[in-house]
């Protein structure tokens, strides 16, 4: 700031700076604030200039795209989808992450080998394996008299979505757990305390920031993941992830030029992310650097 | 001997159901994606035929195959060099200047990253739209209105829009990882160059830049593996491949043989290529980009 009032320092060169930064700033803001003027136009607001604002708040098109366009039922199975593959998510990977930074056992070393190399494996290339998998299971299902429920199920899609998490999580929460001290055991173990319990009640609290980091990232990625959604939820006309449900709505929006709900339904994906991430962003830019890159 | 048995009982509750669900989801359908890969396989019938490698051999033969090779490896050129460099710059006017509200551009340049990519594909679809759009809304500003662009639908510009998109979402993220290993180079050395009348310029290139280069390589490498991830998540939500294949990608032609078009074989020798060639790629980039490590 002082350097500033001798003038000659804010030179043409700070201009051009600022000048670009507010450039690019501004390249992200307005698109998306685009998106939710655009949610409240009608219709034939959207054949002219895409700049001009809504004539009026027309929020019908949050009730079509809520009820007409299924919406609702779509984000309902998003949020149960996401809340149990993160619950599952963190059940299975927190005790796994513990034993496998601070036990010593036979197969520890290769478990963890097979961990990092399952960092590498993208669900883009194996989604259609899984899928096949699954056409085969409910075929044996079938033939031993039991409902065939491993395709259309969104509970069968958050295991998937917690299992194909399992490595990046694994690594993270893992990154944690080889930097504490052993004496926190020793003194639990001092005191009786059993190893469930000592794992339990003073080690996982102690990894709450990373625990934290590990909602975060998995919360957007589940929440905003489509490709697998798309792929097991087979049946046009059966339940959808809120994505989905919106790719569908973009595509059927060609011929049936229902823009309005597309936008509003576009605000209700995004809403919970952008709100999560105001709240947290600090959290989100730290953890980013502290559990290194994601695929 | 009791507290061994605890022990090992303990060990194994918490690992098994990991290794499990690890073994089933992802070892056995990569496994698959193998082993398939030499079947000839089509459709729900369970007509499986052993072919050895005449799916590969189809594959060198396939134009749509090789149309989509063309456009993967433009896209990860062309959004790899966009994106590292303007993520290091935006990084480096952040983490050197004095810049007012700095937090809030870090803030505002992230926000990409949270958002799904149908939802940047759905932004990018009214950017591009050719009639109503704000893109050419904004060309015609400069009397460019007459004759507007197609943007998704010109088959010699719709890579260069789909490109745009990808640089949009992905500058911010690595911007901030850059930032985090920028604060890690001591100022130190900043002040003792600028006494020696070193320039901005200067400092970029030869302090900051060899400084951070462990981490470069690092992102660059992982960079290239997920932009062929990526270039798949939008052509899938933004062009399906269109206008006649002229966005096709690798994963998005495995996506089309083997889901659409259930030739779930070929599918699958297209996603070991493509495997081997996102492996192949890093090793050379990492390779190329080996420098002497630079200790302080």
């Amino acid at each position: 700031m002082k350097e500033q009032k001798n003038g000659k320092s804010f030179s043409l060169y700070k201009v051009f700076v600022y000048a670009i930064l507010i450039l690019l700033a501004v390249s992200i803001i307005v698109p998306v604030c685009w998106v939710f003027m655009a949610s409240l136009k009608q219709n034939s607001e959207f054949y002219g200039n895409p700049w001009s604002l809504p004539a009026s708040f027309y929020l019908q098109n949050f009730v079509d795209a809520w009820t007409k366009a299924r919406m609702g039922e779509y984000m309902l199975n998003s949020v149960i989808t996401t809340a149990l593959a993160l619950g599952l998510l963190l059940v299975i990977a927190l005790p796994a992450a513990y034993v496998l930074s601070r036990f010593q056992f036979h197969g520890r070393k290769i478990i963890n080998v097979a961990f990092m190399a399952g960092l590498f494996i993208n669900v883009n290339y194996i989604v259609v394996p899984i899928f096949l998998m699954f056409v085969d299971g409910n075929l044996f299902l079938k033939k031993i008299g039991l409902p065939p429920f491993l395709l259309n199920n969104i509970f069968v899609l958050a295991v998937v979505y917690a299992a194909t998490a399992l490595p990046f999580t694994i690594y993270l929460l893992s990154g944690y757990f080889v930097t504490l001290p052993k004496d926190f055991e020793e003194a639990a173990y001092m005191d009786g305390a059993s190893y469930s319990r000592t794992m339990i009640q003073i080690i996982f609290p102690m990894a709450k920031p990373s625990i934290i980091t590990v909602i975060l990232f998995n919360f957007l990625s589940f929440w905003n993941e489509y490709i697998i959604a798309m792929t097991l939820l087979a049946d046009p006309k059966g339940g959808k992830t809120l994505p989905v449900g919106l790719m569908n709505l973009m595509k059927a929006q060609n011929a049936a030029a229902q823009y309005g709900q597309m936008y509003a339904g576009l605000v209700m994906v995004m809403l919970p992310t952008l709100i999560l991430y105001i709240c947290v962003q600090k959290k989100l830019t730290q953890g980013m650097t502290l559990g290194g890159l994601k695929g | 001997m009791k507290k061994g048995h605890r022990r090992t009982g303990f060990v194994a509750t918490c690992i098994v159901p990991a290794t499990l669900l690890f073994i089933v989801f992802m070892i056995i359908p990569t496994f698959n994606v193998f082993k398939m890969s030499l079947y000839k396989w089509g459709g729900y019938s369970n007509k499986k035929k052993f072919v050895g490698l005449d799916n590969f051999q189809k594959l060198l033969g396939d134009t749509k195959f090789l149309q989509s090779f063309q456009n993967t490896l433009l896209l990860i050129v062309i959004v790899t060099v966009i994106t590292m460099s303007m993520a290091l710059i935006f990084a480096a006017i952040l983490s050197r200047e004095k810049i007012r509200g700095q937090n809030i551009f870090r803030v505002v340049f992230y926000i990409p990253n949270i958002l799904s990519v149908v939802i940047i594909s759905a932004i990018f679809s009214a950017i591009y739209d050719a009639n109503n759009g704000m893109l050419n809304s904004l060309l015609s500003l400069f009397g460019k209105g007459d004759n507007p662009v197609y943007w998704l639908g010109d088959q010699k510009i719709v890579i260069f829009s789909l490109a745009g998109a990808m640089v949009w979402q992905a500058i911010g993220y690595y911007m901030v990882m850059y930032m985090a290993s920028m604060a890690s180079v001591p100022e130190t050395l900043y002040e003792s160059s600028a006494l020696d009348g070193a320039t901005r310029l200067q400092q970029f290139f030869q302090i900051t830049l060899p400084l951070i280069w462990t981490n470069i390589r690092t992102t660059l490498t992982f960079f290239i593996i997920s932009s062929i991830n990526l270039s798949f998540l939008f052509v899938k939500a933004m062009t399906s491949g269109g206008p006649d294949g002229s966005t096709e990608v690798f994963l998005s032609y495995m996506y089309k043989q083997a889901y659409t078009n259930s030739s779930y074989g070929y599918g699958m020798a297209v996603g070991v290529v493509v495997f081997v060639f996102s492996f192949g790629l890093s090793a050379i980039v990492n390779l190329l980009t080996k420098r002497e490590p630079i200790d302080l």
